[in-house]
């Protein structure tokens, strides 16, 4: 019996090593040694010194942020509203519909629109207004990025809020508590968990995007996963790129434990 | 003292169906109602018009006098205990108590007395840091109430709330709701399909069937008196038979005629008659006013069940302390008073009307 599960064990075993360990172990690796693979500390001391890594990092956490908050905005009243409507499943499969397209041809179907020649600057000349420009800026970047992972927000919350008991809502207004009282105490803490789920399904990637960056933002928004793809790519100094590497992974590390702490409760003594 | 009234509430779902048919109910403070009904007839529609949860198609809500059709449920000075209680999760007991009053903003050292004195009305003291997930069905029963009577509400909804809970325990909730509905002194207004639930706590209750009041009254009255015979099969077993009123006091069925206590009937009018089957005494066939022929026999504990057939092909439940020999001939008996004519299709306010009209002829003789 236990051969056996052990048997069925492997395949998921070997993709773990293989897969997770083995490229993690690796990257600690080339991090910690120098291009004449001696152990070393110094590509750390510079990620840590100098001021440009430092600030990728905080370019990173706010790009991330920002897209993770706006996406929140947009999606909690939606998953809201949507759990309120008929035909539900219609709706959350127009929602759904988007993700099956590949991320590179959206990327490039809003270059198109949103191009000197796009769609939108046409339809600005139309009252005499443009060529704005709108491509390159960190305004398209956000913009595009958030409406990609809109889906990815919607669907979580959507989950736990259909997943709470609106009797519950009821007994609160029963209790006195205005609309913003019974949203504030009841619906947002019940329906955390998704808000979680999704806020950690689109802040740990948005940490290192990096396709984005270049085709929308037109390489003026730096971050983290900017960077790697230049050491590894271009400057061809994989210590570098693997130690900003691990400080990502570390960094989604932390955001994980914050985002899915558990609250204490106080004890009160009557 | 009216606490609340309803006017003419009528609701009508858009897809037609119509749940109340001209309701007008008056609710006197401190009593403990209970409205009573088969599923569909109504009953938590007008909990949920008096919480405020649904409005009314048209009609109107009184409570102390103001009119409260179109005021929010979270204004009303009324609480409800929820038929799966509909506790909050994510809090704890205590949090879950002070829930209403923190909404109020009252200061903590008001709120922790006021939580302590209510989890002990509800026998749970020293719960207060437990979660709502470790508890009993039964002790997040408790919990419900004592989160909405902490509030002090002037009159308290129970939404079947007794109907999840195993039959012991039910019964003791039934004399706990009582106690403290007494020891508070508030109305409560208790929704429920459980006809011996309604009769065992209630000083009033109201007796509904599609969309209307059916009959309203003290349980003895509703029990002894049901002015239809829907109010008759509802509430307790009992034998209908369709018979005549001879004139005032005699009554034919079952090929006899018999003495009774009604009367302010047309002579030879068409009428109901019904008899509870405990009030069917087993005699020796030559001093019963009837003579039945028992068939089958179940023993409940504390009585059989008996049911009999009759020379009319009529049949007859009867409950008795003693049993009897299947297949055997027995007399039944019954005093006047056992027998209880309803006339066909009058509504509760004809059958006040008669009753008065008849006992005042009565004293004039």
């Amino acid at each position: 019996m236990k051969n056996k599960k052990m048997f069925f064990m492997i395949p998921y075993l070997l993709w773990i090593i293989l897969f997770v360990i083995l490229p993690i172990l690796l990257i600690l690796w080339y991090s910690f040694t120098d291009s004449s693979n001696t152990f070393t500390l110094k590509n750390y001391v510079e990620f840590f010194r100098n001021g440009t890594f430092l600030k990728m990092m905080l370019n990173s956490f706010w790009y991330a942020f920002l897209i993770t908050f706006l996406t929140l905005i947009i999606s909690y009243p939606a998953a809201y509203f949507l759990t309120k409507m008929k035909n539900q499943q219609l709706w959350l499969l127009l929602i759904i519909l988007p993700t099956w397209i590949n991320l590179l041809l959206k990327a490039y179907a809003f270059i198109g629109i949103l191009g000197n020649d796009g769609l939108v600057n046409k339809f600005l000349r139309l009252f005499g207004i443009g060529p704005v420009n709108i491509l390159f800026t960190d305004f398209a970047f956000i913009f595009v990025a958030t409406y990609i992972e809109i889906p990815f927000m919607i669907l979580p919350i959507f989950n736990a809020i259909k997943e709470i008991n609106p009797a519950v809502i009821q007994a609160s207004e029963d209790l006195g508590a205005s609309k913003w009282q019974t949203f504030r105490y009841v619906l947002w803490p019940l329906s955390r968990p998704g808000v979680e789920s999704g806020v950690q399904a689109i802040f740990i990637p948005s940490l290192s995007l990096f396709m984005l960056t270049r085709l929308i933002g037109g390489n003026r928004v730096i971050t983290l996963g900017t960077a790697i793809e230049e050491y590894f790519m271009t400057t061809m100094n994989w210590n570098m790129g693997a130690t900003i590497g691990v400080v990502l992974i570390v960094l989604m590390v932390i955001v994980m434990l914050i985002t899915s702490r558990k609250a204490r409760r106080k004890k009160v003594d009557l | 003292m009216d606490i609340i009234k309803l006017k003419h509430i009528t609701k009508k779902y858009d897809d037609g169906f119509v749940a109340l048919k001209d309701i007008n109910l008056t609710i006197e403070s401190g009593k403990f109602y209970s409205l009573l009904g088969p599923s569909g007839s109504g009953k938590s529609t007008i909990l949920r018009i008096i919480a405020g949860f649904t409005q009314p198609s048209s009609g109107q809500v009184f409570f102390d006098g103001q009119d409260i059709t179109n005021l929010d449920a979270s204004k009303r000075h009324i609480n409800t205990v929820f038929q799966n209680y509909a506790l909050f999760p994510h809090l704890d007991v205590f949090q879950n108590v002070a829930f209403g009053l923190k909404i109020k903003k009252k200061p903590m050292n008001e709120i922790k007395p006021a939580v302590k004195e209510a989890l002990h009305m509800v026998r749970l003291d020293g719960y207060a840091n437990r979660e709502i997930s470790e508890l009993s069905g039964g002790q997040q029963q408790r919990v419900a109430i004592a989160r909405a009577i902490v509030n002090e509400p002037k009159v308290l909804l129970l939404d079947e709330s007794l109907s999840a809970l195993d039959k012991r325990l039910r019964k003791d909730m039934q004399f706990e709701l009582r106690a403290i509905q007494k020891k508070l002194g508030i109305t409560f207004i208790f929704v429920t399909h459980d006809q011996e639930e309604a009769l065992s706590m209630s000083d009033e209750i109201f007796v509904l069937n599609d969309g209307q009041i059916q009959q309203s009254g003290n349980p003895v009255a509703i029990y002894d008196e049901p002015v239809n015979d829907f109010v008759a099969r509802f509430i307790g077993d009992s034998n209908i038979l369709s018979g005549r009123m001879i004139h005032d006091y005699e009554v034919e069925f079952a090929n006899n005629k018999f003495k009774c206590a009604d009367g302010g009937m047309k002579p030879n009018e068409k009428v109901e008659v019904v008899i509870r089957p405990e009030d069917l005494d087993i005699v020796k066939p030559e001093d019963g006013k009837i003579v039945v022929t028992a068939q089958t026999q179940l023993f409940l504990g504390d009585h059989f069940e008996i049911k009999a057939i009759d020379a009319n092909e009529n049949e007859w439940l009867i409950h008795s302390t003693n049993g009897v020999k299947l297949g055997q001939r027995v007399g039944l008996f019954f005093d006047p008073e056992d027998i209880h004519v309803m006339r066909l299709n009058e509504s509760q306010r004809d059958f006040d009307a008669r009753l008065e009209k008849y006992e005042a002829d009565e004293n004039e003789k």
